[in-house]
C-alpha cells in the first residue's frame, strides 16, 4: 500500500502540479496508506496522517544543511554588482581562440578531473555557471557572431549549466569519499557484502570516459549549431 | 566548536534578512507571500531544533502552502549596466580573485579541518566542507567590501546591508524551489519509513520475469533511471532499487560483481537525475539563476540539453555493467 506514495509522485508528475505540493502529499499518501488496514476508521487514519507529517517535519530539520548552500549568493549577488558578470565577458573577449563549444570543453574536462579528486565545490551552478561560465560563453560568441538573438543567448545557457552538471555528475564518482560512494558502501555493508570505496570508485571511471566521449562529441559540434542559429545564416 | 548550530544561525539570518527586503519591497506582487515563506523558513533556520516534530511538520505545510500559492518575483534595485561596465574596468580582475575565495576556501577549509590537530577542534570535522563553504562566502563578502567599497549609483542613498540585498535579489529568481531538495530528501526519510522499498522489490520479483541476465540488469539500469527522474535524487532511488532487483537478481542469482553493479547503477540513476525537474538544484535552479525564458515547463532548456547525453550514456551504462559485472 505505500506504494500509493509513488503513485501521488507520479500523477503529480503527469498533471503538472506544483513540485512542492506533490512531494508533501506523496510523503502523506505513504504514510496513511502504511498504515491503513480494512478495519481502520478516520481516527486512526488521522493519526497516522499527523505522525507521517511529523516525521517529514523532523526529516526537513534533520535536513536543512542542504539549503545552506544559498548563503552563497549573497558573495555572489554583490561582487555581480560590482560587474563580475562583465569582467567575466570583457576577459574572454580578448581570447583570440575562444568559442562557446571550446570554452565549455575546457570547462567541462577541468570540471570532471577536479570532481574526480574530490573538489566537487570548485564548480556549481550558483558560484561558477552564473557569474562567470554562462558570461563568458555568451562574450566568446558576442566577439564571433556579433549580437546574439535571444534564442542563441538561451541555448548557449542552458548548455553551460549542462556542461556543469553532466562533468560534475560522472566525475565525483571516481572520488572515494564522496556521498554516493559512501552511501554504496554502507548499503552494501548492511547486506553483509564488504566492499572498498576504492573498489566502487575504480567502476566509476569507465562511465566517467564515455560521458566526457559523449557530451564532448556534442560541444564539438556546437559553435556550428549556434551558427546555424543566426539570422541571415546560409543553410 | 564551530558546526552546524552555527552555520544555522547564520542562514537564519540570511533567510530572515531576505524576509525583510520582501516585506519592504512596496512595488512587488505578492510580496505579503514571499515575506511569510521566507520568514517561515528563518524560523526553521533559526528555532527549529525548539519546534518539536510536529512543529517542523506543521512549519513545512505551511512553507508548502505559500510556495504553491506563488512568491511573485522582487524589484531589488541593482546596478545597471552601465555602473557594470564601469565596474568591470575598474576593479579587474580582483572581481574574479575574489569570487575565487569561495572555493578556496572551502576547499583549504576542509584539508585544514580534517587534517590539522587544531583545525578539527576548532570545526566540527563532520561539517569541514559545509563551515568551510559559509566561512568562504562571508571571507568573499567582507574582502570585497575592504578591497573593492561598492559604489552606489550618483543620488542613490549608500545602502546598508548590500551583500543581503543582493543576496536576496539572487535568492528570489530561485524562488520556492530553493527548498526543493531538502523537501525530497526528507521525501526519502518518510519512503524509507513507510517500506516502499521492500514493496517495489515485490513488485518487481512478483510481475517482471527476470530470469536471464540481460533483461535483469536492463531492468536495473532502467528502473534506477527511472525512480530517480520520479524521487529526483539517485540516493533515495538506488536503495530501493538495489533491494529490489540489484542484489537479490543481479549479484545472488546471476554472480554479478556487487561493486560493479552497484558503482554503475548509481550513475545509471544520476542519466535519470539529468532528465527530471524533481532534481530542482541541478535543473530548476540553474534555469531560474540564467532566467531562461522555459524556466517553469516541466522539460525545461536545461533538460532538454541534457537528454542526448543522458540517453546514449544510461544505455552505454547497462552495456558496461551487463559486461564487466560478469567477467
Amino acid at each position: 500500500m505505500a506504494l500509493l506514495g509513488i503513485a501521488v509522485l507520479v500523477l503529480g508528475f503527469v498533471l503538472r502540479a506544483h513540485p512542492l505540493l506533490v512531494v508533501l502529499a506523496a510523503a502523506l499518501t505513504s504514510g496513511v496508506a502504511a498504515a491503513w488496514t480494512p478495519g481502520a476508521n478516520a481516527g486512526s487514519l488521522g493519526a497516522a496522517a499527523l505522525h507521517t507529517l511529523a516525521a517529514f517535519g523532523k526529516a526537513f530539520n534533520g535536513n536543512r544543511y542542504v539549503s545552506v548552500v544559498w548563503l552563497v549568493l549573497a558573495a555572489i549577488g554583490l561582487l555581480e554588482r560590482m560587474g563580475l558578470q562583465e569582467r567575466a565577458r570583457q576577459w574572454i573577449a580578448g581570447v583570440q581562440a575562444a568559442t562557446v563549444g571550446r570554452l565549455l570543453g575546457v570547462y567541462f574536462v577541468l570540471r570532471q578531473a577536479t570532481a574526480a579528486v574530490g573538489l566537487t565545490s570548485l564548480g556549481g551552478q550558483a558560484q561558477m555557471v552564473r557569474p562567470l561560465i554562462a558570461p563568458m560563453a555568451e562574450g566568446a560568441a558576442e566577439a564571433r557572431l556579433g549580437p546574439l538573438p535571444d534564442a542563441v543567448r538561451f541555448r548557449i545557457r542552458a548548455h553551460c549549466a549542462a556542461a556543469d552538471n553532466v562533468a560534475l555528475f560522472f566525475g565525483e564518482d571516481i572520488f572515494i569519499a564522496i556521498a554516493s560512494i559512501l552511501l554504496i558502501k554502507g548499503f552494501l555493508e548492511q547486506s553483509g557484502i564488504v566492499v572498498e570505496p576504492f573498489t566502487l570508485s575504480r567502476w566509476a571511471i569507465p562511465t566517467a570516459l564515455a560521458a566526457l566521449a559523449i557530451h564532448g562529441f556534442r560541444l564539438a559540434r556546437l559553435d556550428r549549431s549556434l551558427r546555424r542559429m543566426m539570422p541571415g545564416e546560409r543553410r | 566548536m564551530i558546526g552546524l548550530p552555527h552555520i544555522y544561525v547564520v542562514g537564519g539570518v540570511f533567510f530572515a534578512a531576505t524576509a525583510w527586503f520582501s516585506w519592504r519591497d512596496a512595488g512587488r506582487p505578492r510580496r505579503r507571500t514571499a515575506a511569510a515563506f521566507w520568514a517561515l523558513l528563518a524560523l526553521s533556520f533559526l528555532a527549529g531544533d525548539r519546534l518539536g516534530d510536529l512543529g517542523n511538520g506543521v512549519l513545512v505545510l505551511g512553507l508548502v502552502v505559500l510556495g504553491t500559492l506563488g512568491l511573485g518575483h522582487g524589484t531589488q534595485p541593482t546596478s545597471t549596466p552601465g555602473e557594470r561596465r564601469a565596474g568591470a574596468v575598474r576593479h579587474g580582475d580582483r572581481l574574479f580573485l575574489i569570487a575565487l575565495i569561495i572555493p578556496v576556501t572551502a576547499f583549504s577549509g576542509t584539508l585544514l579541518i580534517k587534517n590539522t590537530h587544531w583545525g578539527g577542534r576548532l570545526v566540527d570535522p563532520a561539517q569541514a566542507t559545509l563551515v568551510s563553504l559559509v566561512a568562504g562566502a562571508l571571507l568573499a563578502i567582507a574582502v570585497a567590501h575592504l578591497w573593492l567599497r561598492p559604489k552606489f549609483a550618483q543620488g542613490e542613498r549608500p545602502q546598508r546591508l548590500v551583500a543581503l540585498r543582493e543576496g536576496r535579489r539572487l535568492v528570489d529568481q530561485v524562488g520556492w524551489a530553493a527548498i526543493l531538495p531538502q523537501m525530497l530528501a526528507s521525501l526519502g526519510a518518510v519512503f524509507l519509513a513507510s517500506g516502499v522499498g521492500t514493496e517495489v522489490g515485490r513488485l518487481f520479483s512478483e510481475h517482471l520475469a527476470l530470469d536471464s541476465r540481460w533483461p535483469a540488469v536492463a531492468a536495473y539500469g532502467l528502473g534506477m533511471a527511472l525512480f530517480t527522474v520520479l524521487m529526483g535524487n539517485a540516493f533515495a532511488a538506488f536503495p530501493v532499487m538495489t533491494a529490489a532487483v540489484g542484489l537479490p537478481v543481479l549479484v545472488q542469482r546471476f554472480g554479478g560483481d556487487p561493486a560493479v553493479v552497484c558503482a554503475i547503477g548509481m550513475l545509471s540513476g544520476f542519466c535519470g537525475t539529468l532528465m527530471t525537474p524533481m532534481a530542482a538544484n541541478f535543473n530548476v535552479v540553474p534555469a531560474n539563476l540564467l532566467e531562461l525564458p522555459d524556466r517553469n515547463a516541466a522539460f525545461n532548456a536545461v533538460i532538454r540539453t541534457q537528454a542526448p547525453t543522458a540517453v546514449p550514456l544510461l544505455a552505454v551504462n547497462v552495456l558496461l555493467m551487463a559486461w564487466l559485472a560478469f567477467r
